[in-house]
């Protein structure tokens, strides 16, 4: 698949099939907070093909939501970034003016709160259209025309009456609906989505993610989907990454990662939900709390303090990544636990987060 | 040594019968109905929870309970005595204290940020008992034990500990007056999942070291699951369902209960468009 | 969803390593603020008693002498050492505003939290007084105080404190409120807690940084107000020394040639109070970055 498109001042990222239509390679980024250069992420590296749903999954610290930040052009001032991120062959993170305004059309992000992400004393319409007037030369009646389609494809009906609206005026899941329809106005390459649906109620969020699933496949985008549920990401997703402490610790296949997994974090965290359908006498909970980037060491295996089948090897050195039976794994172990990470009994749960 | 950790039921009204009892509760804002004809009762060392999303009225309902917002009509009866309206006077607050506590869902501003956890505990104890100091450290310690928490966070500022590490001090603080029950209102939401385990598992340990009952207000079925013995299912201000909370969750007997059972994530789960059956479309509450 | 450490270093601040570290944060030009306030605090306290000569007694035929020998700044128009009266004149210079600030924060501290903590009818009778209270300015409360009880420095302290008291009102007002709705308010109610107790015990120092932002700046307009009421004779009264008085008095040497008489506590009025605006806007933000 191919997609060439011609256009005043605007880069357009050029995908031969085969090939990633987004690529990170080695990111590691370090903050500046209170004076001392912190890191936020070590050596990330994940692709994304054309039209595919990639699942990026952690709790907090992990990196998940700075990976798309970073991706996006989104970091704070004074990031201190290194590795490399290609998007339709293109460096990003040496673009700037018309091409970045570009790239910004191809790769669409969609937050956690829409409110936060809204002016809230414009019109539904107004910010909607604003990217295709102004960034795509669109004329303002054809914009609002194709921005009520939008709405209607997301499950907003009188889509002109929606347009005229502000803000308040909608509910949490209605305007995400309509954040999801802006994003996709521009007919973007790649979506972004940082826990769209966690502000939101269980039915609206299933609801929300279902309209996420059909345009996704119907428009033919790819997408990273941040969340910290990893059954969540998994309903959507083809492939879901799990990280942790900055670093990406296990790349599989959505549908083995809950049966079949080749961490012993992503085993743990799977443990440590609740069953919906029977009552356990105590949750397999991990012992302590999950590290953030900068309070793990180097030196060794960041999840080793809290991990079960932690052994000498997982102490001497930070593991690599290894390929394992169609996924990746981070443990120094994964060869000799493959099929034992999820036989073991429920632990007590101890405290010390 | 008097055994300091199981409350006792002294001065709370009658021992055995239920420790909080709900009937007709009714609240309106305005035109605005949020809570209509709700009833329920919680027995010694059971635990409810109230099911339901926004705007089900579920956080307006434990509000009435502690005496935070005035019902519009109904009662409320907490050890055999009645607490229908916010009470009077601080006493009679400190009274009610003494029988049902809440915790509340966001760590970051449940708590003072310019106090230490000691500090937050020790002003409850000397709310609640006229002790010497030297056994309110003492209490300070067990508690601070009981909800697992060490020497240096018990003495640290909130700003200083984490999210999970903040609602172990928010549920020492509501132990500290020895409440019957515990109002738990969405208090595991914002946690990460593996200290969102840590902490269910230590709910559970106190319930079972106290006796302590707990209403548990929730749209996490999985953990409602975990943590009660009874549910009942609130939309839009009205009960939907009731039940021992296996049963609610296995078999779920009405539309909107079945709607939410299937709402939620699981392995092989994938989601449906068109499950909101008469979606609000309407503006208002998020 | 969060329950890592947050990413900013903590360490809880001990005693009086607290105002260091609080110091320290405000940067190089809070510092420099700071060490003019001290300054001039110092001043004011022993600032008649080092006084080199007399700041009172005058000496007509050395009026508008320029600066010889001991005498840095000259004489003013009544043949008195500057210098002298500069530093006497101190005292009187940080005191009036002192008691101005003093009186609106309390005033206005009481009113704000109770008007948040009470809400609907109780805050809407004293915002509505509030906003009555508004419409006077300083300086005319002043020159009706002075009508009323003759002039003088209480007087006009007093009505500078009835006129500022409503902007504390109105800013603290907010912050109460919004403190007042956190949940952990909530949670000291519903343990029992008196209102008292929760509104002195955790509502006032929750908005404290702002308090004593509020502080610092009114400060500097009640140095400058207090001036102008004193330049116009309305305030401290001659042949006290005082700054205000004494731009009044030396006024007419400028167009003569001889400004320093006239200029030098202006200069001190300005530093003075830009040094509290700086000071004041830099705690209040380091105090907003912390929470």
């Amino acid at each position: 698949m191919s997609a060439v498109q011609a256009g005043a001042g605007r880069a357009e990222a050029t995908v031969r099939s085969g090939e990633p239509l987004l690529e990170v390679e080695g990111l590691t980024v370090r903050l500046q907070v209170e004076g001392a250069q912190r890191s936020v992420l070590r050596d990330v590296s994940i692709s994304v093909s054309p039209g595919e749903a990639v699942g990026l999954v952690g709790e907090s610290g992990s990196g998940k939501s700075m990976t798309a930040r970073a991706i996006d052009r989104l970091l704070p001032h004074g990031a201190e970034v290194s590795g490399e991120i290609r998007f339709g062959g293109a460096d990003v993170m040496a673009l700037s003016g018309a091409a970045l305004r570009g790239f910004r059309n191809q790769v669409a992000m969609i937050f956690q709160d829409p409110r936060a992400h809204v002016n809230p004393v414009r019109r539904i319409g107004d910010f909607m259209t604003e990217a295709l007037r102004t960034n795509l030369d669109v004329p303002a009646a054809e914009a609002n025309r194709r921005a009520a389609d939008m709405l209607g494809q997301v499950g907003i009906m009188d889509g002109e009456r929606r347009l005229r609206q502000y803000p308040h005026e909608l509910s949490g899941g209605m305007l995400q609906r309509v954040m999801i329809a802006a994003a996709l106005l521009t007919e973007p390459k790649l979506l972004l989505a940082d826990e769209p649906t966690t502000a939101l109620d269980v039915t609206t969020q299933a609801e929300v993610m279902a309209i996420l699933d059909d345009l996704r496949r119907e428009f033919g985008l790819a997408m990273l989907f941040i969340t910290h549920d990893l059954e969540l990401a998994a309903a959507i997703c083809d492939r879901t990454a799990v990280m942790y402490a900055g670093q990406i610790v296990e790349v599989r296949e959505s549908a083995l990662l809950h049966d079949d997994p080749l961490h012993p974090y992503t085993a743990a965290l799977s443990a440590a939900r609740p069953d919906i359908a029977q009552t356990a006498a105590r949750l397999a909970a991990i012992p302590g709390r999950p590290l953030s980037a900068f309070e793990a060491p180097d030196s060794e295996c960041a999840f080793a303090p809290r991990c079960p089948h932690a052994k000498d090897i997982c102490r001497a050195e930070n593991p690599e990544l290894i390929s394992l039976d169609g996924g990746l794994s981070r443990c120094a172990r994964a060869i000799e636990l493959r099929g034992h990470l999820l036989a073991g009994p429920a632990e007590d749960g101890q405290t010390d987060a | 040594m008097p055994d300091l950790v199981t409350p006792q039921p002294g001065l709370g009204g009658n021992g055995d019968g239920p420790v909080l009892e709900v009937s007709g509760l009714r609240k309106e804002f305005g035109d605005l109905v949020a809570v209509d004809s709700v009833s329920f009762t919680v027995l010694q060392a059971r635990s409810l929870a109230i099911v339901g999303e926004s705007g089900s009225g579920k956080t307006t309902i434990a509000r009435m309970i502690v005496g935070l917002e005035r019902p519009t009509a109904g009662r409320i009866t907490s050890c055999g005595r009645d607490r229908s309206s916010p009470a009077r006077s601080a006493r009679e607050r400190r009274r009610r204290g003494s029988e049902v506590q809440i915790v509340f869902q966001d760590p970051y501003t449940s708590l003072d940020p310019r106090q230490t956890a000691e500090a937050t505990i020790d002003e409850v104890l000397r709310l609640h008992h006229g002790w010497p100091k030297e056994r309110r450290r003492a209490r300070i310690d067990e508690l601070a034990g009981l909800v697992g928490l060490d020497e240096r966070q018990v003495r640290a500022l909130p700003r200083a500990l984490s999210g999970g590490q903040r609602q172990r001090v928010a549920i020492a603080r509501a132990l500290a007056a020895e409440p019957r029950l515990l109002i738990l209102d969405e208090s595991v939401a914002a946690l990460d999942v593996s200290i969102q385990a840590q902490v269910l598992n230590l709910l559970a340990d106190i319930r079972d070291s106290t006796a302590v009952s707990y209403v548990l207000i929730s749209h996490d079925l999985a953990v409602v699951r975990q943590l009660t013995d009874d549910a009942i299912v609130l939309h839009r201000g009205v009960v939907v369902e009731r039940g021992p909370t296996p049963r609610v969750l296995d078999s779920p007997e009405h539309e909107y209960t079945k709607r939410l059972r299937a709402s939620v994530p699981r392995p092989g789960w994938k989601p449906r468009r068109g499950a909101l059956l008469g979606a609000r479309e309407d503006s208002g509450t998020p | 969803m969060s329950t890592a450490v947050p990413l900013v270093t903590v360490q809880a601040p001990r005693g009086g390593g607290r105002a260091v570290g609080l110091l320290r944060g405000t940067g190089l030009a809070g510092i420099a603020s700071a060490v003019v306030i001290g300054v001039a605090t110092i001043v004011a306290v022993i600032g008649p008693l080092v006084a080199p000569y007399s700041a009172t007694l005058p000496n007509l035929a050395l009026a508008f002498v320029g600066p010889t020998g001991g005498h840095v700044l000259g004489f003013d128009f009544q043949g008195r050492d500057v210098l002298s009266r500069l530093l006497a004149g101190a005292t009187s210079s940080m005191l009036g505003p002192l008691a101005v600030v003093l009186g609106a924060l309390l005033a206005g501290t009481v009113l704000a939290v109770i008007a948040a903590w009470r809400r609907g009818v109780a805050d809407a009778v004293i915002s509505s007084g509030l906003d009555i209270l508004f419409a006077f300015p300083g300086i005319l409360l002043a020159v009706l105080a002075a009508a009323v009880f003759g002039a003088g420095l209480p007087a006009a302290a007093i009505s500078l404190a009835i006129a500022y008291m409503p902007y504390v009102a109105r800013v603290l007002r907010g912050a109460a409120l919004k403190e007042r709705s956190q949940p952990y308010v909530a949670a000291l109610e519903v343990q029992g807690a008196s209102s008292t107790t929760i509104c002195l015990r955790h509502i006032v120092p929750n908005i404290m940084p702002l308090i004593v932002a509020q502080a610092t700046i009114l400060f500097g307009y009640a140095m400058v107000d207090l001036a102008a009421i004193s330049f116009l004779g309305l305030g401290v009264q001659p042949p006290a020394a005082n700054w205000g008085v004494m731009i009044s008095e030396n006024q007419v040497g400028i167009p003569q040639g001889y400004p320093l008489p006239a200029l030098a506590p202006g200069g001190c009025i300005v530093a003075v109070v830009i040094a509290f605006n700086v000071l004041g806007e830099r705690l209040f933000e380091q105090a907003q970055a912390r929470r």
